[in-house]
């Protein structure tokens, strides 16, 4: 006879309906959507904040999103909700699409509202809210949830390792810190802190059998790169946390020495790692351009410094900078071109003429983005490589004008293995007017009209090898001819040729 | 009845109304166009007394060259005085309508400061930087124009800082760099290079 309780009920029974309710419990909890969040980069903080879904729209709460980017209070006077963020005053109504901000009607998209003293803002309205308050431009990716809040923003570059196409180096812009998991056939990284923005388009492909392309997404208040791969690949970090090489994993495991400075996720089963990066921009760069490169980068960078006299694999022979891009426009050359276009136009097609001869060659910008002019010269000293040219273009004067730098006037001193940042170039001034005058030549081969001389002009003299800019203007009076692809293919052989010819006194630097 | 007078007093009030309506009207227009581009720099008082021979360093936009140019202007006595007129003779050229290298309407050298030992510091204002033309031999005609004109003309000056409305500024129009301090003997070599076409 099966046990009862005192209510009768049959204990099999019991424990039959409570495995029930927990598996209904369960059922329910997993089936519960995710929380939406908003993640918000900004140069006081980045942070992120729950998403709330009233009336069919997202919403977020406007005195938590203010609250660490200044002083802020809010008062509540039903059915008006006052924000006071440092001297701005905005005004709501609730049940309101619009607001007032300092006195200015503003567009809310949607009805305000008010749950518990608490001001809630359609997200939708953040682009035009924000900057009323913060006087600056606020950029929100609505459907991913990410706010960017000023022109803040981490750029990479992806390129396959012209020494061994199983190698994938991304470089980024400032350090990063993403998660890593692996899965058959895939490598992600997800970078839920970082302001990491989008490259020109959104799948890079790389010619590789083993890594045959990346994809950059972002979702829920992150952003993700999916490296596809035919074996298993592993992760890892340079010290500075602004290099990722993702190679196969055998070969990285056999490299890795123990208390390496970053290495990241393995195999082929699901795996995490955040690895411990310290995001340092060097106030001096060491004398061989010495943060380790991707292969090497199990040495700490100070080791690296001190042996800077060992040789370093070269990556990229040349570096090609196109000039400004993204909020940095250069010069409007007419009132529909601007030099950052023509600058990264003209750095593509050097670069194929460059490979075209056999020499590897990195662009340093070949996307609309904004690089500082440090991480500019960061870039191009940790690549090692044995020549850098930053293109411009000007609309005044015709042909092409090569610089070389002028140094400032300083009393800094090189410092042991490091030299100082902004006479960095002085060693390898010799080396850069070699470089121009061979360029020169071959312009005027061309019978181009070319003028070589020194400017003040950085990153020029933060570069520790040969390093020279190309000002391009127009053939004759004609701007439109800065555009004109053969044009830039005329000048872009040149270059191109110039460098070539002195490629054994180049290569031969240290 | 009204009287006649009376009609003839309405009307020649009407009419002095409607001339006196046209005349404002007319003035209103003539006023609004002219103040929109006043000159805004500080009112300087006029330096008397002998003139003196100098080198002005003036840069020719269409050559691209930095050409040496004597000229003849009143120097105060006193050093720093006499740079800061040196170069607002320099810049009177450029803002002349015939300017061979153009300067934005209303750039001004601010003040020069003369610091020893051998430092220059150039402040200008901030339409002269925000107007400025960009390009890499644009902006750095500018500057060597600037400080070889200074130096040439006084003695002992061996870095010259260039400040804009008394703030470092990064670069003059997104090129030259302006962070730092220029070296004057690496100017003097620019301007040998730039006094030459090739």
């Amino acid at each position: 006879m099966p046990s009862t309780s005192s209510a009768g009920v049959p204990s099999a029974l019991r424990s039959i309906a409570a495995l029930f309710l927990i598996f209904l419990a369960a059922l329910a909890l997993s089936a519960a959507p995710a929380e939406k969040r908003l993640s918000v980069y900004s140069t006081a903080a980045n942070y992120s904040l729950p998403i709330v879904q009233r009336q069919g729209r997202d919403y977020i709460g406007l005195l938590e999103l203010l609250d660490p980017l200044g002083a802020v209070s809010a008062k509540s006077d039903p059915p008006r909700w006052r924000i006071h963020y440092n001297n701005i005053l905005g005004d709501f109504t609730v049940g309101r699409s619009h607001a007032r901000i300092q006195g200015r009607d503003t567009d809310l998209s949607a009805k305000f509202l008010m749950e518990k003293e608490r001001g809630l803002v359609p997200l939708a309205s953040l682009s035009s809210l924000l900057p009323r308050f913060l006087g600056g431009p606020a950029t929100l990716h609505q459907e991913s949830g990410r706010l960017f809040i000023g022109s803040i923003a981490t750029h990479f570059t992806a390129a396959v390792s012209p020494d061994d196409p199983s190698h994938l180096v991304f470089r980024f812009t400032a350090p990063v810190n993403p998660s890593v998991a692996t899965e058959p056939g895939k490598l992600h990284m997800t970078f839920a802190r970082e302001p990491l923005t989008a490259p020109a388009s959104p799948t890079l492909t790389f010619g590789s059998k083993i890594i045959p392309s990346a994809i950059y997404s972002e979702s829920n208040g992150a952003a993700e790169i999916t490296v596809t791969t035919t074996i298993p690949l592993i992760a890892s970090f340079s010290p500075d946390g602004r290099t990722i090489t993702v190679a196969p994993a055998k070969s990285q495991s056999a490299a890795a020495t123990p208390g390496a400075a970053g290495t990241g996720a393995a195999g082929t089963g699901t795996a995490t790692n955040s690895p411990a990066t310290n995001g340092i921009t060097p106030a001096n760069t060491p004398a061989t351009g010495a943060p380790a490169s991707p292969a090497q980068n199990t040495q700490p960078a100070q080791s690296a410094a001190a042996n800077s006299s060992l040789s370093v694999p070269r990556r990229y022979f040349a570096i090609v900078d196109a000039s400004h891009g993204g909020n940095d426009r250069g010069e409007a050359l007419s009132t529909t071109l601007a030099e950052k276009d023509v600058t990264v136009a003209f750095a593509r097609r050097l670069r194929e003429e460059l490979e075209n001869r056999g020499i590897p060659t990195l662009v340093l910008r070949d996307s609309d983005a904004t690089i500082s002019l440090d991480d500019r010269a960061f870039f191009a000293n940790t690549t090692h490589a044995a020549v850098y040219v930053a293109l411009h273009a000007a609309s005044n004067g015709h042909g092409v004008r090569l610089y070389t730098a002028i140094l400032p006037y300083t009393g800094e001193d090189d410092r042991g293995p490091f030299r100082s940042w902004t006479t960095a170039q002085q060693s390898s001034i010799p080396l850069s007017q070699a470089a121009a005058a061979s360029v020169a030549a071959e312009l005027k081969k061309q019978q181009v009209a070319v003028r070589t001389l020194t400017a003040p002009l950085r990153p020029l003299n933060n570069i520790v090898t040969a390093a020279i800019a190309v000002e391009v203007a127009p053939p004759a009076s004609d701007l439109s001819q800065l555009a004109s692809p053969d044009y830039q293919q005329q000048i872009a052989g040149a270059v191109a040729a110039g460098i070539a010819n002195i490629r054994t006194q180049l290569g031969a630097a240290p | 009845m009204i009287p006649r007078h009376f009609y003839i007093a309405v009307s020649v009030l009407l009419l002095a109304v409607l001339g006196m309506s046209l005349y404002a009207w007319h003035i209103r227009g003539r006023a609004t166009g002219p103040l929109a581009s006043l000159d805004t720099r500080p009112v300087v008082p006029p330096v008397a007394g002998p003139t003196e021979q100098v080198t002005l360093f003036v840069a020719y936009d269409d050559t691209g060259v930095l050409h040496a140019q004597p000229a003849r202007i009143p120097l105060p006595s006193v050093r720093q005085q006499r740079a800061e007129e040196l170069l607002r003779a320099l810049l009177a050229l450029y803002l002349d309508k015939s300017s061979p290298h153009p300067l934005p309407q209303g750039a001004d050298v601010r003040s020069v400061y003369l610091v020893d030992p051998g430092l220059a510091v150039i402040d200008v204002n901030a339409a002269f930087a925000d107007g400025h033309r960009s390009g890499v031999l644009s902006e750095e005609l500018t500057v060597a124009s600037l400080i070889q004109t200074l130096s040439a003309n006084l003695p002992g000056i061996l870095k010259v800082k260039i400040l804009v409305e008394g703030k470092q500024r990064d670069t003059l129009a997104g090129h030259a760099d302006l962070s730092g301090f220029f070296d004057v003997n690496a100017i003097n070599q620019l301007t040998t290079q730039l006094q030459s076409t090739q």
